[in-house]
């Protein structure tokens, strides 16, 4: 473990030149300044480890980069990478799924108090700009990293959950929640923000992006809105880590988040499966027991 | 849905996909055939390997194209004839099931079960019941996209 310091950014600048001068890695993936807060940024020199930054404005899921679909990627050699705990969730996944080797990344975890719904702007951490997922979250700091920098943080200000949503729309009548839902999911475009982000979507051929037969209508049309938004969210049963990348990245603004989170509460209730950032547990959809419920079935 | 009748009420035969399994399904309801067991004619069979071969778009694809409702039947837990499928579907449609509920598709409108293939009796039930079930609750014309007419 490296040494702790005060200063978060001085410790995660210091360890990123130790890991490229010992040639340990070849290029760090993590943050830097851009016009709009922080954003990705490839390091191999190490004189540019000075722009590495970590605040709460790095929303992003840096794992969506390890996908071994990231051909570019994967060029680069070993990388170095930084993760929130949400993040090394994500990681833990693909290695749970083989899609990436464990030696094949060295972990920078950093302590995380929670981000923000935008990184533009906010430069204070509030109840007004917490991103919701991050009150769901419990983890200050990933379990699955090599090295771990920053110092400890308190848990994120707010206490407005999306479960409190989620009741609400459950309370509704059948034919009201479809209303509520045809109304949010006609603003799709069909643009796969959402997958094309996701660090647990890396099917080398999406089933959405399959036209003969069109199992999802690939235009803007009402047609395949539940088809595919019900799949991307069924695709990620207890596998979505919960870092709320799909819902940042749409430009309609749809709570995909709800989804997610209501697969999560399913997963948890019916097979007490909870995401963590231990590769070795397997998957709930991937497995059975003889004994599970089947209430619903005649 | 029919024209109004004689006496006025709207009669609404709904149309029901049923999507069953090669080995106990599709056999309990070709036993229920030749046992002559009165059925409603409105599901129609789409036969597949096994129920871990039924893909949730497929239920989706049905809503889509017109049906007012679904059935999805298959082999009595340890009876697969692949061992594990109907396991797997199980936990599938589990969660399919609740998410589909979420987003306001009655769970009405879709049936799960288990049929051998010496339950005929049991087929004819399942077919009969969600026929009445699915006629009570209407069309299923709110399905966002639904296509009009069969042909279009």
């Amino acid at each position: 473990m490296f040494v702790l310091r005060v200063n978060s950014m001085q410790d995660l600048k210091e360890l990123s030149k130790k890991l490229l001068e010992q040639k340990q890695v070849s290029a760090i993936l993590g943050y830097e300044h851009g016009r709009r807060g922080p954003r990705p940024v490839f390091v191999t020199e190490v004189a540019d480890c000075e722009r590495l930054v970590f605040d709460h404005r790095c929303v992003h899921n840096l794992a969506a980069y390890l996908s071994p679909r990231r051909t570019l990627v994967a060029q680069l050699g070993r990388l170095a990478v930084v993760v929130k705990a949400c993040d090394a969730r994500a990681v833990a996944g693909l290695i749970r799924e083989s899609q990436l080797k464990r030696e094949d990344v060295v972990l920078i975890g950093v302590r995380c108090g929670g981000v923000v719904r935008d990184p533009n702007g906010a430069e204070q951490l509030s109840a007004d700009n917490v991103a919701p997922r991050c009150l769901e979250c419990d983890k200050r700091e990933p379990a699955l990293a090599d090295h771990l920098v920053g110092e400890p943080k308190p848990p994120p200000p707010g206490s407005a959950s999306r479960d409190a949503r989620l009741s609400e729309i459950e309370a509704l009548s059948p034919g009201e929640r479809l209303t509520l839902w045809t109304s949010l999911l006609s603003r799709c475009t069909r643009c796969h923000a959402c997958r094309q982000v996701c660090p647990m979507c890396f099917c080398e051929r999406c089933i959405a992006d399959k036209t003969q037969p069109t199992w999802i209508e690939t235009s803007p049309h009402a047609r395949g809105n539940l088809a595919w938004h019900l799949t991307r969210a069924l695709h990620l049963a207890g596998r979505c880590v919960n870092c709320g990348e799909c819902e940042r990245a749409c430009p309609a603004h749809i709570p995909l988040g709800l989804l997610n989170r209501k697969v999560a509460r399913v997963v948890a209730e019916r097979y007490g499966y909870r995401v963590t950032d231990d590769p070795s547990t397997p998957t709930p959809i991937g497995a059975y027991r003889l004994d599970d419920e089947q209430e619903f079935i005649q | 849905m029919s024209a109004p009748g004689a006496d006025g009420t709207v009669s609404f035969e709904p149309r029901i996909i049923a999507f069953v399994c090669n080995w106990c399904t599709y056999t309990g309801a070709d036993l229920a055939g030749t046992s002559r067991l009165p059925m409603a004619p409105n599901v129609r069979i789409i036969r597949l390997p096994c129920t871990g071969r039924i893909d949730t778009l497929f239920i989706l694809k049905a809503f889509e194209r017109g049906a007012d409702g679904v059935i999805v039947s298959g082999c009595h837990p340890a009876d697969c004839h692949y061992t594990s499928g109907n396991y797997h579907a199980r936990r599938r449609f589990a969660i399919f099931r609740e998410l589909m509920e979420f987003v306001g598709i009655d769970p009405r409108r879709v049936t799960f079960s288990w049929v051998s293939a010496s339950e005929g009796g049991k087929w004819a039930e399942v077919v009969n019941g969600t026929t009445e079930r699915v006629r009570q609750l209407g069309p299923f014309e709110t399905y966002p996209g639904r296509v009009r007419s069969a042909g279009e």
